[in-house]
């Protein structure tokens, strides 16, 4: 019987051979095919095994990792003062991340090649790896003011605040927000069931409005006419007086399409002067100036701010603006009063207002101040970078001279602080018919050395003029600017 | 040749020394992986481990005097080998236990395990000569059966997780099957033995191959109807190949006839036809090993997430694995049962698998050594078909949960959790240990050299 036995020895060997055979090629050729599965959670689990470093503004904790050693998911994110910072922090999902928690991420969970020395060393002295914190530029007593203020008004809208020098991001809301807390846990049902409800949400609370959605600017644009205006011919100033029709005659359209102003008012005599023009923020003159300067010239101010140039990352990705693209005289003369095909994001806006109050340059806005591994040691600081210089310091004067002057005198009387000199200038916003128009509203503060500017839009925030815009929008920026300086 | 020649013909060693330093190391082995377990979830050497270890050394060396004692001729690699297979599989478990899986206990394990080594010992100390079994040829066929058929009575019998294999005896449950698996080979082995030079008996050939008589087919339809009625009653595709491909098996080595296996394959495939025609869950079987990634049948109760969850276990561990405690065993279903061997793929990598499989080939090679060296035809066939049988067992879980072939449930002999399944396999070792005594022991001396010249050593 041995020969059988011998065969079945064989055979045995076979059956052994196979299984090794296999086994290899489970387990080294098709290895990574199953550990990349998107059901594998083991994936999902990594993601959780890391202390990510913290989001931190000044000494307000945004967001941290909280250890759970009983749970699969060790660590697990939380976010204090969740919906505040909400556009800011972003959220960290099981398959997913956004706002500084995506932009840094690499930094956050310490995989980033710039935090190989910290890691290697952690490896000799078998400790645990933790990701590096992050410290944002934020002022919290800013950033809850914006909140709370903008709350208040009971409307969708942005709120962004910069240090004019730096560029130094102090202030960033957008409402409608959401909890990040509920779009953290582990839990991908739960999370993806309430990522599905905000993202069906119509009102965007996903969205962060201060930098990924553009608006026309309205009124607030017509500083930015002004600033070209002035730019143009430097014996210009305030007192220049410019025309202003009741009724701007577009060329090429019938009467029915040409300029009016706001209600079909009258603008003083006709024959004003440009800060009177800009207090009492009249259509037709600021038309006629972009008329008069033509399409090349306001595009060519509009890109000295920054406006349709390269996109910018205050580390997240802010929407593009844009004067709009040379049509017609008729379209230039809207797009200078900032209808038309003019769109602009609030962080722009604020760009714009900032620039003016810092002497005409323009610093590129950021939200990082500093990066410090989990030992302290800086990885990564801020350095204020200029955009470039918009205005002349002269122009820059003349701007910040009408612009008080705007909130002394003209529409923008609820921005104004006891002892503070604001400078400032609203605007409305036409969106589609049968809406109420969006109000708008730039500032700076204070005028003689500006340590903020401020550009707040409130979704049909306005009944109609500008004088009620600034009523609603301008009483938020005071509150920020108040909250930056006292 | 002279007398003195014959007197010098080296004997097989007994190699006790040896087989008590390859226990000993195995043990510690055991105890290293328990502290890896301990250390890697817990940050400290589990508080029990002292208890485990002088637990098992203890059971271990308890075993190894009672072999030394009763079969001090057998084979010194088996016990060994069956011991370190035996602990990682309870370390396994503890792991899981430990991770927080539901169901899985390394405290009964543990038990079993004793319980499996009091089995052992038992078996050799009774059971002086396996001849005896030979006897009982016909008895060992009806327990066989009666167990088969217990899990299908009313009262005693169970069906959990969708398969009629259980018996519940009051205090505890039991698969019977594992120990059909003894009792049927047992079985076999005699009527074989008794039958063989029939069926050897060729029939007509077709081209180049002697057919047996078509009046010899009947043991082999009979066996073939079984399983079937196994696979058709209680849902149980494992057990039902399990028992027809040992019979094949054994039957081939006991006739030498190639027919024999391709008859058996015939009937084999004619069944696994039949059964996919007329059985949802033997064609749902196929379609998951055909397509395991299909998310339909991912999704699907009973469909292919268990096997999948399996597969990435494996391709998570990788090469070396994540190291034991540090990788998601607990991610798969049932770990501890029929998915321990990819539990311990991911753990202990490729490396560990390919030992793993290593000391399953050697045990089934050092049973079917026994086989060869054994003196009579019921021994050859016993032992030949209880080795076959292991590595049949292994290949067809092993096989199946690395999707290798479609997915029958059978337990990895000594790895997963069971009673049984760890009872049943010990008396089987035990068995293999008895008859490598019986092969290895010199032969008595022969009466004719008696009144030659007497050599003396010195």
């Amino acid at each position: 019987m041995n020969g059988p036995l011998k065969r079945a020895a064989l055979a045995c060997l076979l059956m052994f051979g196979l299984l090794m055979v296999n086994v290899n090629y489970v387990q080294a050729v098709r290895a990574e095919d199953y550990r990349a599965d998107s059901r594998n959670k083991r994936n999902f689990y990594d993601r959780y095994q890391v202390e990510r470093g913290r989001i931190l503004a000044g000494d307000q904790v945004l967001a941290e990792s909280v250890e759970n050693p009983e749970s699969d998911y060790r660590f697990q994110r939380r976010y204090p003062k969740g919906p505040i910072y909400a556009h800011i922090t972003g959220y960290f999902s099981p398959e997913s991340e956004s706002g500084i928690e995506q932009a840094r991420n690499q930094l956050l969970d310490g995989s980033s090649a710039d935090l190989l020395i910290r890691r290697s060393i952690d490896l000799f002295t078998n400790k645990a790896s933790k990701g590096a914190s992050v410290d944002l530029t934020i002022r919290p007593k800013a950033q809850e003011a914006a909140y709370n203020a903008l709350r208040q008004s009971g409307k969708r809208g942005a709120v962004v605040a910069l240090e004019p020098k730096t560029g130094a991001i102090l202030a960033m809301v957008s409402l409608p927000t959401y909890d990040p807390n509920k779009l953290s846990t582990p839990n991908k049902g739960e999370v993806f069931a309430a990522y599905n409800k905000l993202d069906a949400d119509k009102t965007s609370p996903l969205i962060n409005r201060a930098i990924s959605r553009s608006y026309p600017p309205g009124s607030t644009y017509k500083v930015l006419t002004a600033a070209a205006f002035l730019e143009d011919d430097s014996s210009r100033g305030p007192q220049t007086v410019v025309e202003a029709p009741q009724l701007l005659d577009l060329p090429n359209v019938p009467t029915a399409q040409d300029l009016p102003n706001s209600g079909g008012a009258a603008c003083g005599t006709g024959q004003v002067s440009l800060v009177f023009a800009l207090e009492k923020s009249c259509n037709t003159p600021f038309g006629k100036i972009g008329m008069d300067l033509g399409y090349d010239a306001m595009n060519e101010q509009a890109s000295r701010f920054g406006i349709g140039g390269d996109p910018l990352e205050i580390p997240m990705r802010a929407a593009d603006s844009s004067f709009g693209d040379e049509v017609d005289a008729a379209a230039l003369a809207q797009a200078s009063i900032g209808q038309r095909d003019n769109q602009m994001t609030p962080l722009q806006m604020a760009m714009v207002s900032a620039g003016i109050a810092n002497n005409g340059t323009v610093m590129k806005p950021y939200l990082v101040n500093k990066v410090a591994d989990a030992e302290g040691g800086e990885v990564e600081a801020a350095d204020p970078e200029e955009v470039g210089e918009a205005v002349s310091p002269e122009t820059a004067g003349k701007l910040r001279q009408m612009m008080v002057s705007v909130v002394q005198n003209g529409t923008a009387s609820a921005a104004q602080i006891s002892g503070i000199n604001v400078g400032g200038k609203t605007g409305t916003a036409e969106t589609a018919e049968g809406q109420d128009p969006h109000a708008w509203f730039i500032s700076f503060a204070p005028a003689e050395d500006p340590k903020v500017a401020v550009a707040v839009i409130v979704e049909s925030g306005s009944a109609g003029s500008d004088a009620s815009g600034g009523q609603t929008a301008a009483p938020i920026a005071k509150a920020v600017m108040e909250a930056v300086l006292r | 040749m002279t007398a003195v020649d014959g007197a010098q013909v080296t004997l097989p060693a007994k190699r006790r020394g040896a087989q008590l330093a390859m226990l000993a190391f195995a043990v510690a082995i055991v105890m290293l992986a328990y502290a890896n377990v301990g250390l890697a979830i817990d940050d400290q050497i589990p508080a029990g481990m002292l208890t485990y270890g002088l637990g098992l050394g203890g059971l271990m060396l308890a075993a190894y005097l009672v072999l030394a004692k009763f079969a001090p001729w057998a084979d010194p690699l088996i016990l060994p080998l069956v011991t370190l297979v035996n602990g990682i599989g309870l370390v396994m478990i503890y792991r899981l236990e430990a991770g927080g899986m539901p169901r899985a206990s390394a405290s009964t394990q543990l038990f079993w395990t004793g319980a499996g080594i009091v089995m052992f010992t038992v078996t050799l100390i009774v059971l002086r000569d396996h001849r005896a079994l030979q006897r009982m040829t016909y008895t060992a066929g009806f327990l066989g059966l009666a167990f088969l058929i217990a899990p299908l009575l009313p009262f005693i019998g169970e069906e959990i997780n969708g398969a009629a294999i259980w018996i519940d005896l009051g205090f505890t449950t039991l698969q019977p099957a594992e120990f059909v698996k003894i009792a049927l080979v047992i079985f076999f082995a005699g009527y074989l033995v008794a039958k063989r030079d029939v069926l050897a008996l060729a029939g007509r050939r077709l081209l180049f191959i002697d057919l047996p008589r078509a009046r010899d087919l009947g043991p082999v339809l009979i066996t073939w109807g079984v399983s079937l009625g196994v696979l058709i009653l209680q849902k149980d595709l494992g057990t039902s190949l399990l028992i027809f491909g040992a019979f094949i098996a054994m039957l081939y080595i006991a006739t030498q006839r190639t027919s024999w296996v391709l008859i058996g394959i015939l009937l084999f495939i004619g069944g696994a036809v039949l059964a996919g025609l007329l059985f949802g869950h033997v064609r749902d079987r196929f379609e998951v090993f055909l397509d395991p990634g299909n998310q339909e049948l991912f999704e699907k109760v009973g469909g292919s997430e268990q096997l999948m969850q399996g597969l990435f276990a494996l391709g998570s561990g990788g090469i070396l694995g994540t190291g034991l405690g540090q990788g998601h065993p607990d991610e798969i279903p049932l770990a501890f049962s029929d998915f321990i061997f990819t539990a311990a793929g991911e753990e202990l990598g490729l490396t560990g698998l390919m030992a793993l499989l290593m000391i399953y080939a050697l045990l089934v090679e050092r049973g079917l050594r026994t086989a060869i060296a054994a003196r009579d035809p019921f021994s050859k066939l016993l032992a030949g078909g209880l080795s076959f049988i292991l590595a049949w067992q292994v290949f067809i879980i092993v096989g199946g949960v690395t999707n290798l072939i479609p997915l029958t449930g059978l337990v990895t002999p000594f790895m997963s959790q069971g009673g049984s399944a760890l009872l049943a396999n010990w008396i089987l070792i035990a068995l293999l240990v008895r008859m490598s005594d019986a092969a290895r022991k010199p032969p008595p001396q022969a009466i004719q050299d008696e009144g030659m010249t007497q050599v003396f050593q010195r």
